[in-house]
């Protein structure tokens, strides 16, 4: 009895700490709908890769990828090197699980493993048990997909400007993840700046025409980053 | 097919998140995968903003107003929802700007 109160309030600490990120989403999820019915995916299958895969960026360039009629390895190679920087995340969410926590609620957990929950759960004062974490989930992924919806369905109707205005959200959203911390870490600001100039040589010089959207991520991606770890190696601290 | 690469997209997405909390408990130890990896989020988003963002909008003009807006708000450190509405919101005004001088 006394354990099914404690759990009860875990779970409602965790949906409250998600209720910000959920609004969040809502509205950042709202350009991932109009981008993907603009690539030529259905409203369906637009809320359907939302609700599995809760990732902005991956499903951002998989969207591109469907578009311009990419393969599959293409596509797995991209998921991959983007979405990488989540394994990271897992491992240092991994510390921070409760002891108790079984394998099937680790594979639950995993699921929704994305920047903001991550913020989220490692700014948590106590160790992590699976009903906060359950709860700290349920809305992000129900606003992401809601989101995802609303912006298929309106995206079509919307007047053109509204819906070139709202285009814009993810990548304002990208701008708020990445300058801020390369406002403060100069070889953040030196891979940022190199990944950036990477990526339009390839966009505008004609000998690098032949390189997809996609594959040009993955590139500029991967160069920039191993060139930044060999050149400045983060210390310790400043592990995320 | 459209569903084959959804279905893809969701099980590497899902592997990448699932694997480490499951199997892996120590921490990795070597200091250039783990530099690797930590600036991979910060590259891999810009590499996707730039130069897209600018064919994302009506007109190159609209969109670069909203990007200066959304950098500076970022510098602000106002947060992720601010600085997407205020490109949204500088994108839009500029396109009727544009629309209206034009």
């Amino acid at each position: 009895m006394e354990k099914n109160i404690l759990i009860n309030g875990e779970f409602k600490k965790g949906l409250k700490d998600g209720v910000p990120i959920a609004l969040g989403y809502l509205s950042v999820s709202f350009s991932v709908g109009i981008m993907a019915v603009s690539g030529g995916l259905s409203v369906f299958q637009g809320a359907l890769m939302s609700l599995t895969n809760v990732t902005s960026a991956g499903q951002f360039a998989g969207i591109q990828i469907i578009a311009a009629g990419g393969t599959i390895l293409e596509l797995i190679l991209t998921q991959f090197i983007i979405n990488l920087r989540y394994a990271l995340m897992s491992l240092s969410l991994s510390q921070k699980l409760s002891e108790g926590m079984t394998l099937w609620q680790r594979l639950v957990v995993a699921f929704a493993n994305t920047d903001e929950i991550f913020a989220v759960a490692m700014g948590h004062a106590k160790s992590l048990t699976f009903p906060y974490m359950a709860g700290l989930q349920i809305l992000p992924i129900l606003g992401w997909t809601l989101g995802t919806i609303l912006g298929a369905v309106a995206g079509g109707i919307l007047p053109k400007p509204l819906g070139n205005a709202l285009s814009v959200a993810l990548y304002g959203m990208f701008v708020a993840v990445v300058v801020p911390v390369a406002k403060k870490a100069r070889p953040v600001l030196f891979v940022v700046i190199l990944a950036a100039a990477l990526s339009c040589v390839i966009y505008y010089v004609p000998i690098f025409s032949g390189i997809s959207a996609g594959m040009s991520i993955i590139i500029c991606t991967a160069v920039a980053a191993a060139l930044g770890a060999v050149l400045f190696p983060v210390r310790e601290e400043a592990q995320p | 097919m459209i569903y084959v690469y959804i279905a893809v997209m969701a099980i590497v997405t899902y592997l990448i998140r699932m694997i480490p909390l499951t199997a892996f408990r120590k921490k990795i130890k070597n200091k250039y995968i783990k530099s690797f990896l930590y600036y991979v989020p910060y590259t891999c988003l810009t590499a996707m903003t730039l130069p897209a963002v600018f064919y994302a909008t009506g007109s190159l003009l609209s969109a670069a107003a909203g990007m200066v807006v959304a950098v500076v708000l970022a510098l602000k450190e106002r947060g992720l929802v601010a600085v997407a509405a205020g490109a949204c919101v500088t994108v839009f005004v500029a396109e009727w700007l544009v629309h209206i001088l034009a």
